[in-house]
């Protein structure tokens, strides 16, 4: 592990600023500010949601798999911007008029840093809880695990990958039109 | 609710009407599950799922949960995901390979293929055999419930519950040109496809009937598409949803009650039009793959085709995107859509994964054309519970009256490119099905 981590107090600063990016991040999003979220992605970034099976406790195969498989998400930026850009026709009916979404993250860990201070790579561990509610008492709760890498990009971060799992076999909502 | 009459009543496709009450009423769903569900010919899954012996796949018919098997001698079953003891699911997960199924409450096992398992031991089969029931109970009486008709059609598996339902390629009639063309290798030589490995399931909350209306050839529909259309999602990239260049035609099957969005029959290949013109390799693959579908197809006939639906609740889509899709009736006004994506198999990694990337962000609950259609069919269905609401039937007058033969099909009607009529072939099916009559009187033709 690179310097900064193992310096235990470079390690909180850095745990409290992924932290802050992340509630920042949230914050544009359930502001609906999508074009400043998009500006956080990284141009490369791989937005991952597999889909999770029932199988049987020692098999693997419990979610599937990135590049090969069916998914709800696997992606990258430019589909990303295409569900911005939709959203903004005003004809996209699912979010017309828009859900009202709140993003909560919570858990956030720092699992490994790459790099050297100022240029790092930082593979983070979290959980979230996302909360639609729609129309007069249309109401979706996702609860799940997401695993991002952040990259350093001057004085903040961009997400090169987010691997969101989704706590539900069964999709228990009627789409996916929010971000994660 | 209650008698035959009073079903087929709702229904009056020489009008062009239908009852909202088809949508939203309990007594009417209760018998849609007697009267369709546990007679038609279902989709269950598709052999790509279970290739080797004892593998499985969790899939419904109807409520019923079943299980879809390899078994070890490689015989395909349907069996009733319930324990003949006292019901309990003998398989709770969604695929696996396993020697036998056992039952978590009392242990009562059983093998792929449905029976009670034979192999030794006293906590085999069922337990405690000799001992609790002084060896007396008739085993081979007590195996899971097995379909008694399953057909596998080019990888697809269906079943009925139904022991007198009439062949599957029967009950398909004419509407298996189209449903080959979805299925057969791109190249025109036959079968081939496989799905993607998992399937996707969500809940909607709207009547199970909204989803197949729609795939089963409702041109009209387009305006819920604008959105997508304008930020155009193809695979060429630019405007649109998809390469366009098919000229589609509503073709349905009075009678059979399946229809869909697609060519005429014909009997040359029209010329090739770039594909995916994203990635040049994919687009140079599809351009071979039109070279070998004309030697491979000579002058014979055939189609292609968009969309389109088997009755009463599978519909697939044949080009773009490839796709299947079933419809799990959960009450009158929730359903559980399922999805599963097709791939030739032996296609190249590159063309897979565009053709993948492509149907994700079309199809399912995330797919940006897809989401459209869940908002519309579940609020057109909480508008239509009301007392008032109920009253008022659904129009399906498009085209009314202005059907015609399709040559060289069986049975087969034409109504241009925008009409209802497929819409009227599918609930006038329904309304015969739900008059619960015989067989031979549902395929008279």
């Amino acid at each position: 592990m690179a310097e900064a981590a193992s310096d235990p107090v470079r390690r909180l600063l850095l745990e409290r600023e992924v932290e802050r990016f992340f509630y920042a991040e949230a914050t544009l999003l359930d502001a609906r500010r999508y074009a400043e979220w998009l500006e956080l992605l990284a141009e490369d970034i791989h937005y991952f949601m597999p889909i999770a099976r029932n199988v049987r406790h020692d098999d693997a195969a419990e979610f599937t798999r990135a590049g090969l498989d069916a998914a709800w998400f696997d992606e990258g930026k430019e589909t990303l911007t295409q569900r911005v850009q939709q959203l903004a026709t005003g004809l996209h009916w699912a979010e017309e008029p828009r859900s009202r979404v709140s993003h909560l993250v919570t858990n956030v860990e720092v699992v490994e840093v790459r790099g050297t201070p100022g240029s790092e790579e930082v593979a983070t561990r979290c959980r979230f809880l996302v909360c639609r509610n729609r129309q007069a008492d249309e109401s979706d709760l996702f609860v799940g695990k997401r695993n991002d890498v952040l990259v350093r990009a001057g004085p903040g971060w961009k997400i090169r990958r987010r691997e969101i799992l989704l706590d539900q076999n069964v999709l228990l909502a009627k789409n996916l039109t929010t971000f994660f | 609710m209650g008698t035959p009459s009073e079903y087929s009543a709702l229904v009056n496709p020489a009008q062009g009407t239908v009852s909202r009450e088809v949508f939203v009423d309990r007594g009417v769903f209760d018998a849609e599950l007697e009267r369709i569900f546990a007679r038609g010919w279902l989709f269950v899954g598709h052999e790509s799922l279970i290739p080797k012996p004892n593998d499985y796949f969790a899939s419904r018919m109807g409520q019923d949960p079943v299980i879809l098997t390899r078994d070890s001698q490689g015989e395909v079953h349907v069996l009733l995901n319930s324990c003949r003891h006292r019901g309990m699911k003998v398989c709770l997960y969604d695929q696996g390979n396993t020697r036998n199924f056992v039952c978590p409450y009392h242990g009562w096992s059983y093998s792929t293929d449905g029976r009670v398992a034979t192999t030794p031991g006293a906590l085999m089969g069922v337990p405690h055999y000799e001992a609790a029931y002084r060896g007396e109970l008739k085993k081979d009486d007590w195996g899971l419930h097995r379909c008694p008709r399953v057909a596998r059609y080019k990888g697809t598996v269906w079943a009925s519950w139904d022991a007198q339902a009439p062949e599957f390629v029967d009950y398909l009639g004419d509407m298996k040109l189209y449903l080959d063309f979805a299925l057969d290798h791109r190249d025109g030589s036959e079968g081939g496809s496989e799905v993607i490995g998992g399937v996707q399931k969500w809940r909607i909350k709207c009547n199970w009937k909204f989803a197949p209306e729609n795939f089963i050839g409702d041109m009209y529909h387009g305006f819920s598409h604008r959105s997508v259309d304008m930020v155009g999602i193809g695979p060429s990239g630019g405007q649109g949803r998809r390469d366009t260049f098919l000229k589609r035609n509503t073709i349905g099957f009075p009678g059979l009650g399946h229809g869909l969005l697609g060519e005429l029959p014909h009997h040359e290949e029209p010329d090739y039009v770039p594909v995916y013109r994203k990635v040049p390799e994919v687009e140079a693959y599809y351009r071979e793959i039109h070279e070998r579908r004309k030697a491979n197809l000579g002058n014979r006939q055939r189609v292609s085709m968009s969309v389109g639906t088997v009755f009463p609740n599978m519909s697939f889509h044949g080009r773009q995107p490839r796709t299947i899709a079933v419809f799990h009736p959960v009450g009158p006004t929730e359903v559980e859509m399922w999805r599963f994506y097709l791939m030739d198999a032996d296609a190249p990694a590159a063309v897979k994964d565009a053709a993948r990337h492509y149907f994700l962000r079309y199809s399912g609950p995330g797919g940006m054309t897809e989401s459209d259609d869940m908002e519309n069919w579940s609020y057109s269905t909480e508008a239509s519970m009301g007392a008032v609401a109920r009253r008022l039937p659904y129009n399906y007058q498009m085209g009314l009256g202005h059907a015609e033969p399709v040559p060289g099909l069986r049975g087969a009607v034409q109504s241009g490119e925008f009409s209802e009529e497929n819409a009227r072939i599918f609930y006038a099916r329904w309304a015969e099905f739900m008059d619960a009559k015989s067989w031979p009187e549902l395929m008279r033709g």
